[in-house]
Parts: C-alpha cells; sequence; structure tokens
C-alpha cells in the first residue's frame, strides 16, 4: 500500500465471479507523508483514503468481471461510514461484492475490516466507460500485480 | 398521470433536489431540467431498482449521438415512462 500514490490495494485473496464478489488484502505502511500531516503525532489513516481502497477493490471486482472491457470510474458514494481508528502497520482486508450492473453504470457494497473487526462500510456506484488512452495497459499491469484473473471480456 | 410517471418524477426531485411541482410529463430531462449525463446515471440506478428493469441508456446515448433517434424519444420524461412500461410489459412476459 502507498497511500500518496493512491496504490491501495496488495492483493488479491479470493476473486469469485459466480457470486460476484472479491476480497483484497493491504497493509498499511509505517510511514508515509500522509502521516506528516494527518495527524502530526498521531498517524490514522485518512477516511477519503479508506473510501479509496473500497472504490479500488470494488474497481477491481468490476474490470475482474468485464475482463477490462470498461474503465470504472467512481461517481457516487453512499451511505459511508467509518467506525474505527486505522494506524501505520494495520492489516486491511478489502471485500466488494456487485450489487447491481446497468447500462453504463454498476453498483457495489464494499466494506473493510481489520483481522475480522469492522473498520468501514459503504455503498458506491461507478460510471462504466470506454478506457482512456493508454489506461488500459496501465490497469492490465496492476491486475497483473495484485494477482487478480480477470473474466474473459464479453 | 400514470404511477410510472409519479414514480419517476419523484426520482427525479429527490435525486437531482429538483422541486416535484417542476416536473412534468412535457419536460425535457436535460434541456428543461438540466439533468446531466451523471446525474441521469443515477437516475437509471433508481429507475432500475424502482422498477426491476435494467434502462438501455449505452443504446439510446449511442442512437442520439448518431442521429437514428430524437433524444425527445428517451428524454421527455412521457416518452422515457412509455419505454419504462414497454420493459416492465417485456419482463413480464
Amino acid at each position: 500500500m502507498r497511500l500518496e500514490y493512491f496504490d491501495m490495494i496488495d492483493t488479491v485473496v479470493t476473486f469469485d465471479p459466480s457470486q460476484k464478489r472479491i476480497v483484497t488484502r493491504s497493509t498499511v505502511p509505517a510511514a508515509s507523508p500522509v502521516f506528516e500531516g494527518h495527524f502530526p503525532g498521531h498517524p490514522l489513516v485518512p477516511g477519503v483514503l479508506l473510501t479509496e481502497t473500497m472504490a479500488q477493490a470494488s474497481g477491481y471486482l468490476l474490470l475482474g468481471l468485464n475482463g477490462l472491457s470498461q474503465m470504472p470510474f467512481l461517481m457516487t458514494v453512499d451511505k459511508a461510514r467509518f467506525r474505527t481508528f486505522v494506524e501505520p502497520g494495520t492489516v486491511l482486508d478489502a471485500e466488494a461484492e456487485l450489487v447491481i450492473e446497468g447500462s453504463g453504470y454498476a453498483a457495489t457494497k464494499a466494506k473493510l475490516s481489520s483481522a475480522g473487526k469492522p473498520i468501514c462500510d459503504a455503498q458506491l456506484r461507478f460510471r462504466l466507460m470506454p478506457f482512456p488512452a493508454d489506461m488500459r495497459t496501465l490497469m492490465q499491469g496492476r491486475i497483473e500485480a495484485i494477482g487478480l484473473e480477470p473474466e474473459p471480456a464479453p | 398521470m400514470s404511477a410510472t410517471f409519479e414514480t419517476v418524477a419523484g426520482i427525479i426531485s429527490e435525486t437531482c433536489d429538483i422541486p416535484r411541482d417542476k416536473i412534468t410529463p412535457q419536460s425535457h430531462a436535460i434541456d428543461d431540467l438540466g439533468i446531466d449525463s451523471l446525474a441521469f446515471l443515477d437516475i437509471a440506478f433508481a429507475i432500475d431498482k424502482a422498477f426491476g428493469i435494467k434502462l438501455p441508456l449505452e443504446q439510446w446515448t449511442q442512437e442520439v449521438n448518431e442521429g437514428k433517434a430524437p433524444a425527445e424519444q428517451y428524454f421527455v420524461l412521457e416518452n422515457l415512462c412509455k419505454r419504462i412500461d414497454e420493459l416492465v410489459a417485456a419482463k413480464k412476459a
């Protein structure tokens, strides 16, 4: 996990296309420039980055299901709840499941936990669009790096 | 007015914070109500959930962009509601 690069997912634990569900794992780094401001002497992962982690887990789920045929962009965050603080060194499990796939959008439910303890959850929606420029190649590289094996493209 | 229109108008009012009395069957979602494409996806999500259908928004947008259909055919609310009723009927058939 590299907070300052928005590189939130370390590895895929499970990807189940039949259940339309993914579980990923990440370890919060011991040090990051983010912690210098949030907060000095009391490092905590900002809620916005916890939301980003849920969004990226959901995004990889959608990419895995659609075989990298469309790129998901976060468009709506509903009912976000942050239940506990996240400190450096924490191992985060992100779980995301598909709720609805519509025409041009998809909705997921996502949550983060650590050692089974709930951290946060939200309902997310994504706009599905053609890949801009060379972004598909970039995402292909990221998917390989975290160990996601996507379904064949429709 | 139809139950479909009442449901759709309620969804638009709540999703886009538009006063309900400004939404009529003749309203054009884009030209009259100022709904942009991103907001329309939120509306499509709510309509899909409420009616148990999948609005073919990508197909409609492509038809309009390619000049194969006028935007009014899908984005004037009374026409949108007709499309929704057709999709609901097709699902039941």
